[in-house]
């Protein structure tokens, strides 16, 4: 019962990281929780239909399937954060501002929010799949199910409280700095994502490890800890990681920065008020 | 563009694993078969799992950094090295009471 809380807990823990800090994020924009809500139904879907065609996904690519499904998946949610990082440069200060004054939400929040489904569905569809897949697996094994099962739930349960509660701790902090905040949690979130696309194509051989180990701070937070699974999914901590996640990492941080900076040179928050942004 | 990448991915994949030792491991119930793989050091070499049960199993090695699903009576294919000399432990995380198994590099 108690492996198999482990197993689902693990896999429910970075989805419900990622949507914690996403509902945080866009705090003040319209209709948001149905966006997220649709999303983890979507993603939820998805996880089984993917999980069905497991076998079908890992013949692809010369059996480098699944490896590549994981890594476009990743890199996927790293284009969705990065458009909604730059999004929120642009216009994160008048959503600020509205969300202190009013405490409503902003009507024309124009950012795209499919962007919003496609992330938290993401999100949820890879990590899900594998604890579809795995539940099966108990289905099937028969004897000890409904022990397996009671794990399971738990594990789901705890995962679900912990994004939560970085929700509710998110949200305690001033509207303002929440931005800043939610911008900078999300930007490491992206490049650790993107980290483990490369870990994903090294596996399948698509690209080059560039060396294995860079570094090993196993000691310190071991890759199979829970607080390396948590850290593995806020900032991308790998305890070994090889040279070519780092430069992923690197040049996925580099990126999305420079994006964000460019749209603020775009649009000086100095300049902002309402009209021009309306006119914009 | 994604062709072409798609197509350098391919050439890459094939021409990577034209020359590269194989070692047949097998999952019956729920125990790798050997749960001891000697293989060259230095060089890369393919396990070739095949999963005999009917559940799945994930195939997953913080020591050889790899970490794969691998369906009910399917087999699948992984790519390890290059290994120093030196024992690296993996396990079926789904079920790892019992599946535990050591690549030894040599």
């Amino acid at each position: 019962m108690l492996s198999s809380l482990i197993i689902v807990f693990r896999e429910v823990l970075e989805a419900a990281l990622i949507i914690g800090i996403v509902c945080a994020a866009t705090r003040g924009m319209d209709k948001r929780f149905s966006m997220v809500a649709i999303g983890i139904i979507l993603g939820a879907l998805g996880a089984v239909i993917v999980a069905l065609f497991a076998d079908v996904v890992a013949d692809f690519a010369e059996g480098m399937g699944q490896e590549l499904f994981n890594a476009s998946v990743l890199l996927t949610v790293v284009v969705m954060l990065a458009w909604h990082l730059i999004w929120m440069a642009q216009h994160g200060a008048e959503l600020a501002s509205r969300a202190n004054k009013t405490g409503s939400s902003v009507r024309e929040g124009s950012e795209p929010l499919t962007v919003l489904i496609l992330l938290v569905g993401l999100a949820v569809l890879r990590e899900g799949a594998e604890v579809v897949l795995f539940l099966y697996g108990i289905a099937a094994g028969g004897s000890s199910a409904s022990m397996m099962i009671m794990g399971s739930l738990l594990g789901l349960v705890l995962g679900v409280l912990v994004g939560f509660a970085l929700y509710g701790g998110l949200i305690r902090i001033p509207t303002r700095s929440l931005f800043a905040v939610s911008s900078a949690l999300l930007v490491v979130l992206a490049a650790g994502m993107a980290g483990k696309a490369a870990k994903y194509l090294i596996q399948g051989d698509f690209i080059p490890a560039l060396g294995y180990d860079l570094w090993d701070t196993s000691a310190l937070i071991s890759n199979n800890s829970i607080a390396g699974e948590v850290f593995g999914t806020l900032i991308g901590y790998d305890a070994k990681p090889a040279g070519m996640q780092v430069v992923f990492y690197v040049v996925a941080l580099v990126l999305i920065l420079a994006g964000m900076w460019w749209a603020k040179q775009k649009h000086p928050v100095a300049s902002f008020t309402k009209d021009s942004q309306a006119a914009a | 563009m994604r062709v072409i990448l798609g197509l350098m991915f391919t050439v890459l994949a094939l021409s990577a694993q034209a020359e590269v030792p194989e070692f047949q491991v097998v999952i019956k119930d729920h125990h790798f078969v050997p749960a001891e793989i000697r293989i060259p050091a230095g060089t890369k070499v393919k396990l070739i799992i095949e999963n005999q049960d009917p559940t799945p199993e994930e195939f997953e090695s913080d020591s050889l950094h790899r970490e794969k699903i691998i369906a009910g009576n399917k087999t699948a294919k992984v790519m390890i090295g290059p290994l120093k000399p030196g024992s690296y432990p993996f396990f079926g995380e789904f079920n790892e009471d019992t599946a535990q198994g050591v690549v030894i590099a040599e």
